[in-house]
């Protein structure tokens, strides 16, 4: 079946399975490796993507209700380098081993666009669904606050937080 | 995943005859798809509801009650305007269920509708009784989050957050099929696995649920789950506590086949309005004296009787200790 949708502002007209997945047609059809697969099961929001603004699961998502649709990765936000959450993430040193990052990036991204001045617990909300099985998730908190109160003292290091 | 044909219905007419021709309904997807990679239901025909854009609504009716479109999502539901002082019970089934991801494409017919998480039934290398076979692998085997009240042999729990809640609350599940609209309670809707051990409701195969009606909001009411992580995991009991003005409705959720109506809970408290913690604690003590755990899940006995106590202090606008 014919399908078209937006990738990251580019328009794609493809040809795909009523059984392909999104993350499938995504990573091996157009390239774009950002969203992993980790478990294949909505579990754990490595493979999270934006659809017209909204995290979603595109392990979960057949490419065939992506017809007509927006859809953004992470590959979106740095067309000049990182952006500024991206560089507090990198400031805070919030990530390991990377995997879950792509997924964490794009779920505060709808978080602070929805809500520029999340409280802590909207941040631990907005990135509940993202499993982070390097850092413990206090650096990811740490960076987002620091973008969604620019105007604020970063919060000083947490002592003997744990790693 | 295996192949299968794909339609989408343009119209609610087109999303019906492709009932009538034995499609499964694809919405939100978020367990279909899930369910169609295990393998566990190997559909061979799914068609696309999501052009039926008006199945998405969601709107006060103008006696107070609330119409709820069954693509409306769980995002959305939680978005609506002054949910938490109209409906705390259902606002909070909703803002809690999973996790925003899920959430954005999460319907709620999808969500009453959702196969059990029994992670016998989940793999398709075991032959259960759900998927027509002769056992139910959880009375040998691992069964902490499995039923703790009668039911029949297959011991899933219904899944649904928002189950409890709109039964509690009187809700009325509204389908659309060959014979035209039908009404369902959703009291009656959901059936024990000692009536069905294939299906968790009477919905037939050739009707569509096209909303829930709620004709009037509960008074008061609340909802408690409670889980072994705050966010994103299923809970092992929970408990939606609503007050209709003359009468109590307590219904558990998570622990029985279907949400579980504490009948000798809601008896125990005809009379009273206003609960302090003693009466509360008496009722939910009444609510968990018919359980039967298995071998692993005791615990979910206390762990019920608690979010009972909990709702109910709650919906009576008292912090629960």
């Amino acid at each position: 079946m014919k399908i078209q949708f937006t990738l990251n502002g580019t328009p794609h007209d493809l040809e795909v399975e009523p059984s392909d997945l999104l993350i499938d047609v995504v990573r091996d059809r157009l390239g774009i490796k950002s969203p992993k697969r980790g478990c294949g099961k909505g579990d754990c929001g490595a493979c999270t993507v934006l659809m017209n603004g909204r995290s979603i699961r595109s392990c979960l998502v057949l490419a065939a209700e992506a017809d007509g649709q927006d859809l953004a990765t992470v590959e979106s936000l740095s067309a000049n380098g990182p952006n500024d959450l991206q560089q507090a993430l990198i400031r805070r040193n919030a990530f390991q081993c990377g995997y879950c990052a792509p997924g964490v990036i794009l779920a505060a991204t709808e978080l602070l666009a929805r809500q520029p001045h999340p409280s802590e617990e909207e941040i631990r909300e907005a990135i509940a669904g993202n499993l982070c099985r390097c850092t413990g998730y206090e650096a990811i908190i740490d960076a987002v606050r620091d973008v969604a109160k620019p105007t604020r003292k970063p919060a000083r290091a947490r002592k003997g937080a744990k790693r | 995943m295996k192949p299968f044909d794909y339609a989408i219905a343009e119209n609610r007419a087109g999303a019906l005859a492709a009932l009538q021709q034995g499609y499964r309904v694809l919405a939100g997807g978020v367990d279909l798809a899930d369910l169609l990679k295990e393998g566990v239901e190997p559909h061979d025909r799914l068609v696309s509801i999501d052009a039926l854009d008006d199945l998405r609504a969601i709107e006060r009716t103008e006696d107070g009650g609330l119409r709820l479109g069954a693509l409306a999502t769980l995002a959305g539901i939680a978005a609506f305007p002054d949910l938490p002082r109209l409906f705390p019970a259902l606002a909070e089934a909703a803002s809690n269920t999973a996790s925003p991801e899920v959430r954005a494409r999460a319907t709620l017919a999808g969500n009453l509708l959702q196969r059990p998480r029994c992670w016998y039934y989940r793999s398709a290398d075991f032959p259960c009784l759900k998927k027509g076979g002769s056992q139910c692998y959880a009375w040998a085997g691992e069964n902490a989050p499995h039923s703790i009240f009668p039911s029949g042999a297959c011991r899933i729990v219904h899944p649904s957050s928002l189950a409890p809640v709109l039964v509690a609350a009187g809700a009325e599940i509204v389908t659309d099929g060959p014979d035209g609209e039908r009404r369902y309670r959703a009291g009656e809707f959901f059936v024990n696995t000692d009536r069905d051990p294939i299906n968790e409701t009477v919905l037939p195969q050739n009707e569509l649920v096209v909303r829930v009606d709620l004709d009037e909001l509960p008074a008061r009411s609340a909802y408690i789950e409670l889980k072994e992580r705050q966010v994103y995991d299923w809970p092992l009991a929970s408990c939606a506590a609503a007050w209709d003005g003359s009468k109590w409705h307590i219904v558990l959720g998570h622990v029985a086949p279907l949400p579980w109506r504490a009948v000798a809970a809601e008896e125990l408290l005809q009379g009273h309005a206003d609960l302090d913690e003693a009466l509360a604690e008496r009722a939910a003590e009444a609510a968990v004296s018919d359980a039967q755990p298995m071998s692993q899940n005791a615990f979910r006995v206390r762990w019920a009787r608690a979010a009972v106590r909990r709702a109910l202090l709650k919906a009576c606008g008292k912090e629960p200790v």
